[in-house]
This record gives C-alpha cells, sequence and structure tokens, in this order.
C-alpha cells in the first residue's frame, strides 16, 4: 500500500475513478506513512487520523455516487500549517501561547478545500507565528530535512514542506510572509507558490503580518501545484484585502499550453540577486537553468532592481510593526495560556506573555514596538513605507519596460545544519534576502527545484510576476520542469 | 544612536512583556544588532515618495449591511482560561 503515497494527485485522482484503491485506502496510506517518519522528521503537531478516516469514508459515498463529475479533491489528502484556523481541531501556532486552542471555525482556505473533497490529514509543525526560516523556533521543537536529518528544511512552513516532500500528504498548505512557502521548498526539493497578496483569502490566517501575508501551498509538481492553489484562490467577503479577480483553471491552462509557449518569454535576471557570500553552487545552478529556458524558446535579460538591497531591512522594520500589533490580542483572557502567578491584571498579562511566547516572537514584537513607538515612527515604519514603494517601483518598471518573469535563486544556500543560525537573528534573517522583497511588492512567486548541490541537497529557482500573472509562472515552471531530470518523489519513494 | 537597557525596559513594558534584569543585556545586544541593521534605510532618498500600505492600492472595501447569525457563544468561550457569568473572568482592577 506504500507505493500510493509517490503518486501524483492527478493519479491518485484516477486511481479512485477506476476504484485501483479506495479514498479510506488512501488516506490510510498516508497516515502510516505519518505514523511511521514522523518521531523522526517532526513535520506533523497533530496528526487526525478518525476525522480523516471519516472524511475518507465520506469521500467514498460521494465517488460512487458522482464519479468523475465528484469535485477535483475527493478523497485526496491535505497537510496544513498548524497557523491555519481548523474548526475543532486544535491550532497552535506552535506557540505554548495558544495551547489548547480550538478554533470554532474553518478558515476559508480549509473551507474551500474541504468542499473540493480534499482529506485533512493533520497540522504540520512551523516556526513559532511562522517567525522564522528554518523551522527551529518551534515550541513543538525542529523539523527535520528528509534529504539530510541534520539539516534544517526551511521555515516557517517547514512542516508543509517536509510533508510533501517525505509523502506523508501529496499536498499542503502553508503562508508566506517573506519566504515561508518559497524557500522550505526550494530547501526540502518540492515546489512551493506564494500567489499574488489578495489572490488567497487570509480569514482564518493567524495574522503576523498583514500587508504581506499570503496563503499559498506546496506540491511534488507543478501541476498539483496549479490545482491546489486554484481551488483555494478567489475573492471572500470575509476578508477585505482578497481581490475580485477572475481565477483561471490553472491546471488547464497548464495541460493546454503548447510546446512552443514560451517562445519569446523574456525572462528577466537582476543582477542584485547574485551577490558575494552566497554559496557558488546555487548561482551555478541558477545560471544553468537559464540555459534550459533559452533551449525552450525564452529570451534572457539582464536587468536592475536597484533598491533590492534595502529590502531586508525595510521588511525587518514592517513586519515586526505589524506584528506587535496583530500579537497584542494574546494576553492569557479569550483563548490559550495563561500564567497562574499574577498580583494584578497588568502581570498576568506581561507574564502570560513573557511565558507563552518564544524568544524570537518576543524579538519581533519588541523590534516592532520600538519602531513603532514615539519619536521613531518617522524614521523607520514611514521610512520603510516609502522605500517599499520604491521596490515595488522597481518591479514595475522591470515588467512594464524589460520582461514577462523574473527569475532569481530562492535562497543564497541550500539547507543549513540545525542550529548553525538559531542563535543569530541577523544571520537568520539573511536566508530570506531572495524572497522578501516579492512580499513587500505583493507580487506571485513560485520556488522549484532545478538541481542538486555537490553534498547531494536541492537548490530551488524562483520565478516571479506581475500582480495576478500566476498562469504564466505555472506554465513556465511546468515547462522548466518536463526538461529537467529533478524528482521531487525521492525522499517519498525512500 | 546606541540602544540603552532603558529602552529595552521601556520596549518591553510597551509590548507588555515581563522582563527579568538578567535577560536585559542580551536582549539589548540582539536589539541593537537588529536595528542597526535596519538603520541602512536612512541613506536611501525617500524625498516625495508615497509611503505603501496596501501594494494594490485598495483603499475601502463595502459590503452590504445584513445581518448573520454569530458563532455559538459556547464554541468561543470554551477557549477561554477563565469564564463565568456571560464574561471573561480577570483579576480585579478595582
Amino acid at each position: 500500500m506504500e507505493r500510493l503515497i509517490s503518486l501524483s494527485v492527478s493519479e491518485m485522482r484516477n486511481g479512485l475513478l477506476q476504484k485501483d484503491f479506495s479514498a479510506v485506502e488512501l488516506t490510510q496510506a498516508h497516515l502510516q506513512r505519518i505514523r511511521k517518519t514522523n518521531e523522526e522528521f517532526n513535520s506533523f503537531i497533530s496528526i487526525c487520523e478518525d476525522a480523516a478516516l471519516a472524511q475518507a469514508a465520506a469521500a467514498e459515498t460521494v465517488l460512487a455516487a458522482e464519479q468523475g463529475a465528484s469535485p477535483a479533491l475527493t478523497g485526496i489528502p491535505v497537510a496544513i500549517k498548524d497557523l491555519l484556523l481548523t474548526k475543532g481541531i486544535e491550532t497552535t501556532c506552535a506557540s505554548k501561547i495558544l495551547t489548547g486552542f480550538i478554533p470554532p471555525y474553518d478558515c476559508t482556505a480549509v473551507a474551500k478545500l474541504k468542499e473540493a473533497g480534499a482529506v485533512i490529514i493533520g497540522k504540520t509543525n512551523l516556526d513559532e507565528f511562522a517567525m522564522g526560516s528554518s523551522n527551529e523556533y518551534s515550541a513543538y521543537g525542529p523539523v527535520r530535512n528528509p534529504w539530510n536529518k541534520s539539516c534544517v528544511p526551511g521555515g516557517s512552513s517547514g512542516g508543509s514542506a517536509v510533508a510533501v516532500c517525505l509523502g506523508q500528504s501529496p499536498l499542503s498548505l502553508g503562508t508566506d510572509t517573506g519566504g515561508s512557502i518559497r524557500q522550505p521548498a526550494s530547501l526540502t526539493g518540492v515546489c512551493g507558490m506564494k500567489p499574488t497578496y489578495g489572490r488567497v483569502s487570509r480569514y482564518g490566517a493567524v495574522a503576523y503580518a498583514s500587508s504581506l501575508d499570503q496563503i499559498g501551498g506546496f506540491a511534488r509538481s507543478i501541476e498539483d501545484l496549479a490545482l491546489l492553489i486554484r481551488t483555494i484562490s478567489g475573492k471572500d467577503p470575509n476578508d477585505s484585502t482578497s481581490m475580485e479577480v477572475d481565477v483561471p483553471d490553472y491546471l488547464a491552462e497548464v495541460r493546454t499550453a503548447s510546446k512552443t509557449q514560451l517562445q519569446g518569454l523574456r525572462i528577466g535576471v537582476p543582477k542584485e540577486y547574485f551577490i558575494p557570500g552566497m554559496q557558488e553552487e546555487v548561482e551555478k545552478s541558477c545560471l544553468a537553468s537559464l540555459d534550459v529556458f533559452r533551449h525552450l524558446g525564452a529570451e534572457i535579460v539582464e536587468i536592475s532592481l536597484p533598491h533590492t538591497e534595502y529590502a531586508l531591512a525595510a521588511y525587518y522594520i514592517i513586519t515586526p510593526a505589524e506584528a506587535s500589533s496583530n500579537l497584542a490580542r494574546y494576553d492569557g483572557v479569550r483563548y490559550g495560556f495563561r500564567s497562574q502567578d499574577h498580583d494584578s491584571l497588568a502581570e498576568m498579562f506581561e507574564r502570560t506573555r513573557a511565558q507563552g511566547f518564544g524568544a524570537e516572537v518576543k524579538r519581533r514584537i519588541m523590534i516592532g514596538s520600538y519602531v513603532l513607538s514615539a519619536g521613531y515612527y518617522d524614521a523607520y515604519y514611514l521610512k520603510a513605507q516609502q522605500v517599499r514603494t520604491l521596490i515595488i517601483n522597481d518591479f514595475k518598471q522591470a515588467f512594464a519596460n524589460h520582461c514577462d518573469v523574473i527569475l532569481t535563486p530562492v535562497s543564497p544556500t541550500t539547507a543549513f545544519k540545525i542550529g548553525e543560525k538559531a542563535d543569530s537573528p541577523l544571520t537568520m534573517y539573511l536566508a530570506d534576502i531572495f524572497t522578501v522583497p516579492i512580499n513587500l511588492a505583493g507580487l506571485p512567486g513560485l520556488s522549484l527545484p532545478c538541481g542538486l548541490d555537490s553534498a547531494g541537497l536541492p537548490v530551488g529557482i524562483q520565478l516571479v510576476g506581475p500582480p495576478f500573472a500566476e498562469p504564466r509562472l505555472f506554465i513556465a515552471a511546468a515547462a522548466f520542469a518536463r526538461e529537467v531530470a529533478f524528482d521531487s518523489r525521492k525522499m517519498a519513494l525512500s | 544612536m546606541a540602544l540603552t537597557e532603558d529602552d529595552v525596559r521601556h520596549v518591553a513594558k510597551l509590548s507588555a512583556l515581563e522582563c527579568s534584569d538578567e535577560e536585559i543585556p542580551a536582549l539589548r545586544a540582539t536589539l541593537a544588532e537588529i536595528l542597526d541593521y535596519v538603520h541602512r534605510l536612512a541613506s536611501v532618498n525617500t524625498e516625495g515618495i508615497e509611503p505603501t500600505s496596501h501594494v494594490h492600492g485598495v483603499v475601502n472595501a463595502f459590503r452590504d449591511d445584513i445581518i448573520k447569525d454569530s458563532l455559538p457563544l459556547e464554541e468561543v468561550a470554551g477557549n477561554a482560561p477563565d469564564f463565568a457569568a456571560g464574561s471573561f473572568r480577570v483579576p480585579r482592577i478595582i
């Protein structure tokens, strides 16, 4: 039964429709994989065994009645980052402060998956409140990288990346505020997308930095990813920042794209994304990927995004500022953990937060409070918002005048060792240097594997498009993946 | 611009985070390092540049004022550490 876990979603769909296996068997196979591997890799915080099997049994009824007309994900397991609310299933954000929190409603993206028939198999590990780039800042312990167990899987959606990489689930949801989907996808050799800001409703996604947060997902193939992202996209009355823009059938667009689709596609390569200190093999792999795109008929153009060097600094002002406000709600009154050792209300708040939050979350809250405090607001926060405008303008110029898609590395290095950066916040922040500008500009970004380094660790490239140009990214990525012999199923097969 | 230990205490207070005297020196050093890094923005000329708070420039999103059912109180309150008589109970403040 274990072979089921390495199938693509369309193979699973065909197998279910042809009755090669049942939805319950498919879910069982994934639960078995999780039971066998979770102790070692720690990718799941909660495993929803009973609920998942009940959903799978219900899926069998739907499949029997509706067959090919059943919703596209009927009976397909999906893992959910434990930052997204799941009705009746504990949602921890990998923080002690939310211990025992049972959401009374579903995140919209989760509700859409359920409507499409998906089976929610479990909740995945992450850096606490999505703050981190290695999945080491979790109250539930670090997640390990299947390609090398002494390495991090990236973060913050490390558990979701590993779930897909290992075949614990064919699909997973993550969130991406500064690279939290694309970087772990790259470090674990799977595909990941952060859609355009406003493409997917954020209702029920626990807020970190609201002007950048976006839900997206992971899959082992571009086709599977296209199906997943299409399922969760669309305007939602419960999120006023979700946009009223048509959602094309991404999967159909990928499938019908002709072989010559990339003919004349202009791919911009920003010189600012190849910097001293980055791993040489990452640079080489990215440059080699350009040859593949040339071979496919694309035109490679060098471009400049001059404010890139300021993006990380702007990001580490804007996100802590928004976080300090968003995380003010955790005070031990309405949900989660409350410190029992206090003499006054103020002391209850301060002790609850001091004992409930981890070190990195506290640092970011404090940085945020500092940059928003009287006398510093203009110098830090307003300045960062102005620099954000300059960064957005860089991208607008590039797309208006020079290119259709931008290609960059995802991360300056492949997976690093557990413990290597955990004690130096600033070093950790630099892991996101190529991903944060895309969030600041609200653009769609897709991460896909392009090869291995000499240590056998995956390298990824990032494709970036103008707002709502997801189809263009999926088509380019699918064409690339067909040419490159990288098998994202390798860890699911082992 | 040096961040002092008193600045750290002030920011901890603003953040409603209890902070022991032993934690302050290490915290000061880490926060100062991060603030030094982000301070590089000071060298960017932003004169006349509008700040961005929303990337797509959406200003207001209105909807019709339709009354809908709220979440059941028992499910919402069930998450509270101390809920009694329809209220969240906290230490007395007067």
